[in-house]
């Protein structure tokens, strides 16, 4: 059967489709059409496929690790990098194809929130090569947190506005984006960073993501002559993963891991993963999916060392490939990530985000479960640079 | 008859409705029955009370921190409810209209909460986030329940979907005066009066007009257009500025003040 989700209204199943206020109900139908056009546009993915290559630099490489791979002991892991596109991570995939739609749509504003900073680094980034104007929401403690990315996007001419409610992260920041978002329609275009929010965008985000994965799996079969066995992702909104993931969807032989953050340990209830800990369906942001929130239905806080995991929700897409069974999710702990930003580190001298480094470390379990006959590849989203102080000061109270 | 078409069938030709927004347990969970009598004696026609929400995305900063400090002393939905049961010992006249964001009603499951709406004496609930394509479960428990059904309408809104709403809604339908989120302040009133003539081509139910309420001015204005005058950051921002009975008595006093300036109508 053809995998054709989601349906017109954007559900997946009994998850996704479209809770904002009345005021966005509007904008979102109007951006629905004018992708559902561009989608089908050869120019605009003419435009968006020279792009790719010319500045984010892809393809990006399909690489076999193999020092990681002796270390762990098992099956062969090769890195999709991610991490080396223009901008550091694989965020700028879906900034671009944004942009790209905000200026046919005739828009001279883009607005984005940010956890770690990648997302808004690669949104100021599109803005200021398209010469249009950004302004880029971000808790107060992730800007603390992701200090270098913030002082990045104030070079590149993006406004970053600091959001001090809530829990100061990015929830509280996707809060904020929508606020400005309802206020500024007319000129502004909302870029969201992952696979969550109203539809279109889960679909939207996951189709500009989904270069990952095609590329991934024609590298591979080039060089193996078959398929990898699974496909390793973190998951926080969850794009990257679903970028790797779409292109496998029906592929029944590989399987799909998800690897979301355990924090301080599924529990300690000090973590940010609503699909490995039990959490129910619920609405935030203009999405139904797993959420983590209390008996009374207020959003829980969530923890992560990692600032682009540390979310509540996930994208609507996963809810749906967990309960079908087609893709697993797991947890990773901040010790267990750590360790393996240190592996990779060490072992291949390539500095990891701390957000990948939950699928590395989840990699090198899976990787000695399925023996040396086997191949995996994980979505190396990101790299670390801008996690170097965090990882210093985690360590200095240790 | 429900009470909020009550309301509305007495008043229609001699003025507009007014209705006050307030959130349940701020400033304080016992103040909220108090302030709601208050508010009744100053002139209210409806009560707004809102359930707090730890992420509450389309109000403006006056309300968000009025969500924040009811949850800090641990404001549920079913305490909300309780405030309304309370309320409705003294006063079986004055419709009370639930207004919060879904998840919290999710969580409780709409059956249950619909049912515990009537049981309490709630009119009428406004869920911001779940446009009427999302909310045929709630319809359905709603109906069930007698409980109206308020949707919101915005500038944004093309004429199939106030149609739509039209037809999803009862008691009323909440026009939003201006994009943006509560508590904005750029209302052109001559802009909302063209508006409506719109929406009244559309929409058979009485229209009331929120965002954008600032003063006595403004809520003058608003009456010579809309059915119902919504205000809601404007009295929050008094009653945050005062402490304890003070602030009851600043809310009434600027309700009145409203209320006194409403145009009657021929």
């Amino acid at each position: 059967m053809t995998y054709d989700l989601p349906d017109a209204r954007g559900h997946f199943g009994p998850y996704g489709g479209q809770f904002v206020a009345e005021t966005l109900m509007g904008p979102l139908a109007e951006l629905a059409a004018a992708y559902h056009v561009a989608r089908g546009d050869a120019d605009f993915q003419a435009v968006l496929a020279r792009d790719l290559h010319d500045y984010v630099g892809r393809p990006s490489p399909l690489y076999l690790a193999e020092r990681l791979t002796a270390a762990a002991g098992g099956a062969r892991i090769y890195l999709k990098r991610e991490d080396l596109n223009h901008t550091g991570a694989h965020k700028i995939n879906n900034t671009l194809g944004q942009a790209l739609l905000a200026r046919r749509m005739g828009k001279t504003r883009l607005i984005a929130e940010t956890g770690a900073g990648q997302h808004g680094v690669a949104t100021a980034t599109v803005a200021a090569r398209l010469g249009m104007r950004c302004a880029i929401y971000m808790g107060a403690e992730d800007m603390r947190r992701q200090a270098p990315n913030v002082r990045r996007m104030r070079l590149l001419g993006a406004e970053v506005v600091s959001v001090t409610l809530g829990s100061q992260t990015l929830k509280d920041a996707m809060n904020e984006a929508l606020r400005d978002w309802a206020t500024t329609i007319d000129d502004t275009f909302y870029v969201i960073g992952s696979v969550s929010g109203p539809h279109p965008y889960p679909a939207m985000v996951r189709d500009f993501q989904a270069i990952i994965g095609r590329e991934a799996r024609a590298q591979f079969l080039e060089r193996e002559g078959r398929l990898p066995d699974a496909a390793v992702a973190c998951v926080g909104g969850g794009s990257n993963a679903m970028g790797l993931f779409y292109a496998f969807l029906e592929d029944p032989t590989v399987a799909l891991y998800g690897v979301e953050a355990a924090g301080d340990g599924l529990a300690t209830g000090r973590h940010a993963a609503p699909l490995t800990a039990g959490a129910r369906p619920g609405v935030l942001h203009g999405t139904r999916s797993y959420l983590m929130y209390d008996a009374h239905g207020q959003i829980l806080e969530t923890h992560s060392i990692s600032a682009g995991l540390d979310y509540p929700g996930v994208g609507p897409e996963h809810a749906w490939l967990k309960d079908s069974g087609r893709a697993r999710y797991m947890a990773v702990d901040d010790q267990q990530a750590l360790a393996a930003f240190h592996a990779l580190t060490h072992l291949e001298g390539i500095l990891p985000a701390l957000e990948s480094s939950h699928a590395l470390a989840y990699a090198q379990i899976l990787a000695r479960e399925l023996g040396r006959e086997k191949a995996i590849v994980v979505s190396l989203s990101g790299r670390g640079d801008k996690d170097v102080e965090t990882v210093a000061a985690h360590e200095g109270h240790h | 008859m429900s009470r909020l078409q009550d309301v509305f069938a007495e008043l229609k030709g001699k003025r507009a409705a007014l209705v006050t927004f307030v959130t349940g347990g701020d400033p304080a969970l016992e103040t909220t029955v108090p302030l709601l009598h208050a508010l009744v004696e100053a002139g209210a026609d409806v009560l707004e009370v809102g359930i707090p929400f730890s992420d509450p995305m389309a109000d403006g900063p006056v309300i968000q921190m009025s969500h924040q400090r009811a949850l800090a002393h641990g404001t549920t939905i079913t305490d909300v409810l309780a405030m309304v049961a309370t309320f409705r010992e003294r006063n079986t006249r004055t419709p009370v209209v639930l207004m919060g964001y879904v998840n919290p009603v999710e969580a409780m499951g709409y059956g249950v909460f619909a049912q515990a709406c009537a049981r309490a004496g709630v009119d009428g609930v406004i869920l911001v986030d779940l446009p009427p394509e999302e909310a045929g479960e709630w319809l359905a428990a709603a109906r069930q329940a007698a409980v109206d059904r308020v949707f919101l309408l915005a500038p944004t809104s093309p004429p199939e979907r106030m149609r739509l709403i039209g037809e999803a809604s009862s008691g009323f339908v909440y026009y939003v005066a201006l994009k943006g989120v509560t508590g904005a302040a750029h209302l052109d009133i001559g802009t909302v009066g063209k508006q409506l003539g719109a929406v009244r081509a559309l929409v058979d139910l009485p229209i009331g007009v929120g965002f954008g309420v600032q003063d006595a001015q403004s809520a003058r204005a608003l009456g010579e257009v809309a059915d119902a005058v919504i205000v809601g950051s404007a009295l929050i921002r008094r009653l945050a500025a005062a402490e304890g009975a003070e602030s009851i008595a600043q809310a009434r006093a600027f309700v009145a003040g409203l209320r006194a300036a409403l145009p009657p109508r021929q």
